[in-house]
């Protein structure tokens, strides 16, 4: 058992360490998985609304808020998500500080999570704001003027034609901007969050039996992928039906 | 621009509606409406506040470092670019047209880079395979081992692969989109399957692919810094090593954001001057 050897001693060693009971680290694998996934859902959530929202300023916003918006995709999408999740993640939680330390309240500890998930909710809104407004591009423009002739609010109008009518063109995209964003978690490794490859790192730091956590990690993240692209096909099958195959058009 | 005045000659007389108008105001006007003077006031004096308020006296003393960060982030930007290209066309021909047993392992090899992190390939093979290779002898005793030991070719290998995994579906698309009746007017005019792929089908499989591939090439860019955490120093290290010396929060990251903007704008244009010198007009 103690053969902590730097191979591990073929198959059975390699499931040794992968368990997930106590001298394993299987279950620190596991708990990584959640954690990323935990962000992975958040930001991809938060950047569906920034995307919106930022969306319907290109599109229909005043001359103000339509350059505001370009350029906050364009500066999102030039500089590197490294880069932004160190500005955002240090220098965001310091200036959060400041402001409550200026106005005179405690300072707070912004839990990794929260922080996470706001960093690269972030990022992905830039993305996000691009493939929503070319998905409400593509609606046909007289759906939309038939909404407006109905007398429809703007936000009953976004509701019951423009969200629907957009989605199937929007999902392609956005099924790209979900697997984008389970694989930026891996980024939050570098500033010291402990989600899957973190975890890794310190598994195979212990036990010096990289190859096996990092194949492992691996697979993890290839088996997210590949499960989140049958459903994501499901869904836009279903999202599509009624429409005519692009296949068969051609 | 050129025909712009042949062009309103004709449109004058039936313009009622001053369907052109754009067009025929000056460009400088259109472009800079008076609320986006004051939006790039405000931006110049927030650039001009950070410059005077902030603390930039370690800019000198830093200078030869950031030139060499700057120049190592350019050099492995360029060498994977080119490198994952020339893998990624036998990738994406495989997928478009190869027979099962290369296409198969093709299409895995592009699944299983895109459906991975970059940093845990960047990790497996720097750790990983760093770490298989000192137990074989015969490998120390080789004349690569001394490359072996350093950071920038596990680098340089997997900002390569990562690239041509991304790139190969991309250019599987772009193979199988080339109409079919170039190809066969081609093999009609007798060439051989090699000069078919080398003037007919590989130029336009690029033009077609070249949109993509500027924005490909961004995002290259964009996960360069990733190869500082394996200590290999390019801009990103640099910066975060003033960060370190200095205790500065916010000057050596806002530098670091404006360098990548910079070299972004740049990729940009180069890949804008490429597409203009192919004429567009195509099938």
């Amino acid at each position: 058992m103690a053969d902590a050897s730097i191979i591990p001693a073929g198959i059975t060693g390699m499931f040794d360490l992968l368990s997930p009971v106590a001298p394993g680290w299987g279950a620190n694998l596991l708990r990584g998985l959640v954690r990323s996934l935990q962000i992975a859902f958040g930001a991809f959530g938060m950047g569906l609304i920034i995307g919106t929202f930022g969306s319907y300023a290109k599109l229909y916003g005043g001359p103000i808020a339509r350059d505001l918006a370009a350029v906050y995709t364009t500066l999102v999408r030039a500089i590197p998500e490294l880069v932004m999740i160190i500005l955002l993640y240090y220098a965001g939680t310091d200036l959060i500080n400041r402001i409550l330390e200026g106005l005179g309240y405690q300072r707070v500890d912004i839990s990794g999570l929260v922080a996470g998930i706001v960093v690269l909710g972030f990022v992905q809104g830039a993305y996000a704001t691009e493939v929503l407004r070319g998905a409400i591009k593509a609606i046909p423009q007289g759906e939309i003027e038939a909404a407006r002739a109905y007398g429809m609010s703007p936000v009953l109008m976004m509701r019951r034609v423009t969200l629907p009518a957009m989605l199937p063109h929007a999902l392609p995209g956005l099924a790209n901007l979900w697997l984008i964003s389970t694989k930026d978690t891996a980024l939050l490794a570098v500033v010291g969050f402990s989600e899957l490859t973190l975890e890794t790192r310190q598994a195979a730091g212990t036990t010096k039996a990289y190859m096996t956590f990092y194949l492992a990690a691996g697979a993890l993240y290839l088996f997210i992928t590949l499960f989140s692209s049958v459903i994501l096909e499901w869904v836009e099958k279903r999202a599509r039906r009624g429409m005519p195959s692009v296949k068969e058009a051609r | 621009m050129s025909n712009a005045l042949g062009e309103t000659e004709i449109e004058v007389p039936i313009e009622t509606f001053p369907i052109h108008k754009e067009k025929d105001a000056s460009s400088l006007a259109s472009k800079l409406p008076p609320h986006r003077i004051v939006l790039i006031l405000i931006g110049l004096a927030l650039v001009a506040s950070a410059a005077l308020f902030m603390r930039w006296d370690w800019l000198p003393q830093y200078g030869g470092l950031i030139l060499q960060g700057l120049w190592r982030t350019i050099w492995i930007l360029v060498v994977t670019v080119v490198l994952g290209f020339l893998l990624a066309v036998p990738l994406g021909l495989a997928q478009a047209s190869g027979p099962a047993f290369l296409a198969i392992p093709a299409r895995a090899f592009c699944t299983v880079i895109r459906g991975t992190p970059l940093l845990v390939q960047l990790w497996l093979l720097y750790y990983g395979l760093g770490s298989l290779f000192p137990q074989y002898p015969w490998i120390r005793g080789s004349e690569l081992w001394p490359y072996l030991r350093q950071a920038w070719p596990y680098a340089v290998l997997a900002l390569t692969l990562s690239y041509a995994g991304y790139e190969g579906e991309v250019m599987r698309g772009a193979f199988a989109g080339v109409p079919k009746g170039q190809l066969e007017s081609a093999r009609a005019f007798g060439m051989p399957r090699f000069t078919i792929f080398r003037r007919i089908w590989l130029p336009q499989a690029i033009h077609r692919a070249l949109p993509t591939l500027a924005g490909e090439a961004v995002l290259q860019l964009k996960s360069t810094p990733l190869v500082a955490t394996i200590t290999v120093v390019d801009l990103y290290s640099v910066a975060s090593r003033v960060r370190q010396d200095t205790f500065l929060t916010y000057e050596p990251l806002l530098l670091l954001a404006a360098g990548y903007l910079v070299i972004t704008g740049i990729i940009v244009m180069l890949f804008r001057r490429v597409e203009r010198l192919i004429p567009s007009k195509l099938g």
